[in-house]
């Protein structure tokens, strides 16, 4: 078959990671331009974290859940610790709360940068990865690592370090960041401004596939801010509801063929992540990032996938301006140091533990969407039953219903390497991960 | 090894990835790095695949049958293998789910159905393959990973501390968690870090497995001091460390072997 003609029969499998269960396959079937099969199967084996929760000291949360995964792992920490917060009746100082959204904010930033540059850049400037770009775009690569060292660094100094971090503790840090490192930060992020510049600069050269399919969006919803740390869950834009309240929205199902969970709202597959956030909530960006969605051609409603990476462009100007104005603010005022500086775990004369028994749900918004953290602990601090809901098991259904649509829209009109390119966009468009959306798909061409 | 440019790969299995995102993150070093080997797979970071490789790069742990049938293969080809991460060393968290049964556990999370029939007990690569050079840690700290990506290229081996990180801790002045009312793992835990738990405040979970012969090379002088035993502070922090204890067994042989 030459790479110009449109095949009527396809069978595609993609092999992707998701970042919690490991490997998954795609698997697309087009027989006589018709689609038989799209179904989404995570072979990996299942890693259990809510089980190995159970029986364990509330306190280790934060620190097991953070090893879910590696690039989100300040998000998992974060909701662990919010989950953990609502179970044991722990209210954090709002300096904390500062310090939190802050830490956010650059997960945030660093996940995007690496996903726009790293993986869907070369896609449309057409190369395979970004080594070819060291040559051939030297610059734009230069100004991709700064943008993620800015991020690496602010992990740090605030954190201790971006992969699993160390400070973050119910009810406030183990270590207060260094009013030194925060002018710095801030420096460094005023500098930023002419590097982010650059990058819309840069997505507004490059052309992204049209697509639309009127799906369902889930995001965590706030009235005064862009939700990333706090929020309830708004569904659709028609309804907002506790996050304590989760399961009442949020339906878990299992399928034989996969160990990820699929996971349903309405009965019917969602999106989660920042078109999602975007859809939702973009009322609340400032009028700077409103300015850039608009030059960059995004508008509310957008129901097209692709554009989640332009969302993505969108945030990490809106998290970049609102950390500065954080960091201002801390710089300016202080840390309240009585009130944020706590212990990780429970001091010698503490044991053995004595705390409130409850449940309770901390939800947060990480680069890919909507995060669910559920623990029920006893009056001795031991978590009973636990239960996580991440972004990508959330995004899987949608990405089958999206293949759905594509498939069937481009078989006869693109050939095969259009074709390929096409399909391994969209896996990329709701950024998986970073090392799943660089596999390449397998596409096989029945004759 | 050959004198021409070695060729890395890096390959995941159960884990997080996060060990891959340190290395990934060591920028400059990295740069560095890729002037002595040819980085083949990695990706974190590129799509290409190269099929040949001298040295293969494992992260993550060993839970499925399919995790061991493939780790042998990707192994076949390397002529020297690094453990990158607890996970790979040791098992690291996912030792955890070892501690109850797998059928009770797929029951809770799973219900009636199972779609994880070829699911194991997590284990360390090295029960499955043999392994050269151990990179602790969770995560890694990346100036050690440079330090036995230097080691492997000069063939020679890279001893992993047989110190405990108060050794470190002190060096970096900070003040010890027990004077501070808190337990810590610190003196029974194998240095290499630079206590990167206790520089911010947190005590030390074990996360990069025991110090060889606790009981005589532990961080006596706090042990006494406080009036604590080795078994008191172990069962205080179990992230790591049941996983350490079933791991006992396999010191001793990587003593035997200088590593």
């Amino acid at each position: 078959m030459t790479k110009s003609s449109s095949p009527k029969d396809v069978k595609i499998d993609v092999h992707y990671l998701t970042r919690v269960e490991g490997h998954g396959d795609i698997t697309v079937d087009v027989r006589a331009g018709e689609l038989k099969e799209c179904k989404f199967k995570v072979i990996e084996s299942a890693r259990f974290f809510e089980t190995m929760l159970c029986g364990r000291l509330i306190y280790e949360a934060q620190h097991l859940t953070s090893r879910i995964c590696g690039i989100c792992a300040c998000g998992h920490s974060l909701a662990s610790i919010k989950a953990s917060e609502k179970a044991l009746g722990v209210v954090p100082h709002e300096d904390t709360l500062l310090l939190r959204k802050l830490l956010l904010h650059t997960e945030q930033m660093d996940s995007h940068v690496l996903h726009a540059y790293v993986l869907v850049a070369p896609d449309l400037l057409g190369v395979k990865s970004i080594m070819p770009l060291v040559k051939t775009h030297k610059p734009v690569i230069e100004r991709a690592f700064r943008m993620k060292k800015l991020s690496d660094w602010a992990g740090e100094i605030l954190a201790g370090r971006h992969t699993h971090p160390i400070s973050f503790a119910i009810g406030g840090l183990t270590k207060i960041p260094e009013k030194a490192h925060l002018q710095k930060l801030r420096e460094m992020m005023v500098e930023a401004r002419a590097d982010y510049a650059e990058t819309v600069e840069l997505f507004k050269k490059l052309t992204l596939p049209s697509f639309e399919r009127k799906g369902q969006f889930v995001a965590l919803s706030h009235d005064k801010e862009y939700a990333f740390y706090d929020g309830k869950i708004n569904v659709n834009g028609e309804k907002l509801v506790d996050p304590q309240d989760y399961l009442s929205v949020i339906k878990e199902e299992v399928r034989d063929y996969s160990s990820a969970k699929f996971v349903t709202v309405n009965k019917a597959p969602y999106m989660v992540g920042a078109l999602a956030r975007f859809n939702l909530n973009g009322d609340k960006l400032d009028e700077k990032s409103k300015e850039v969605a608009s030059y960059l051609g995004l508008k509310r409603p957008c129901y097209n996938t692709f554009m989640n990476t332009v969302a993505q462009v969108v945030e990490w100007g809106y998290c970049l301006e609102d950390s500065i104005a954080i960091l201002e603010r801390l710089i300016k005022d202080g840390i309240d140091e009585e009130k944020v500086l706590v212990t990780m775990y429970p001091k010698k004369d503490q044991w053995p533990v004595k705390t409130r028994a409850g449940r309770g749900v901390g939800s947060v918004e990480v680069p890919r969407g909507i995060l669910f953290h559920d623990y029920t602990v006893d009056d001795h601090g031991i978590v009973t039953a636990a239960n996580c809901i991440i972004p990508t098991n959330q995004n899987i259904n949608n990405l089958e219903a999206d293949m759905k649509k594509i498939v069937p829209e481009i078989v006869g009109s693109q050939g095969e390497e259009e074709m390929r390119l096409t399909l391994e966009m969209l896996a990329r468009a709701y950024d998986p991960c970073i090392s799943c959306s660089t596999h390449l798909l397998d596409v096989r061409f029945v004759s | 090894m050959s004198k021409a440019k070695p060729k890395v790969a890096f390959f995941e299995f159960t884990d997080c990835e996060g060990c891959q995102l340190q290395v990934a993150n060591l920028g400059a070093d990295l740069l560095e790095l890729t002037k002595a080997v040819d980085i083949v797979n990695f990706r974190e970071i590129m799509s290409e695949e190269g099929q040949e490789y001298d040295v293969l790069v494992v992260e993550g742990s060993i839970a499925s049958r399919h995790d061991e049938e493939r780790l042998k293969a990707v192994a076949a080809k390397a002529k020297v293998v690094v453990a990158l991460g607890a996970c790979a060393a040791t098992g690291g968290v996912n030792n955890l789910k070892n501690l109850k049964s797998l059928e009770e556990q797929k029951k809770i999370v799973y219900g009636d159905v199972d779609p994880v029939k070829d699911a194991i007990p997590a284990k360390p690569i090295d029960t499955v393959i043999k392994v050269d050079y151990y990179v602790h840690g969770c995560p890694i700290h990346g100036p050690e990973f440079i330090k036995v990506m230097q080691c492997v290229l000069m063939g020679k081996p890279y001893k992993v501390p047989t110190y405990p990180v108060c050794v470190e801790c002190r060096q970096n002045e900070n003040i010890c968690l027990y004077d501070k009312g808190q337990f810590c793992l610190g003196p029974i835990t194998r240095a290499g870090c630079n206590s990167w738990l206790p520089n911010n405040g947190v005590p030390c979970v074990g996360c990069r497995g025991l110090i060889d012969n606790p009981a005589a090379n532990a961080q006596k002088d706090i042990l006494e001091k406080y009036g604590l035993t080795v078994e008191g502070i172990l069962d205080k922090f179990t992230l790591y460390c049941n996983a350490q204890k079933e791991r006992a067994k396999y010191d001793k042989e990587f003593e035997s072997k200088g590593r």
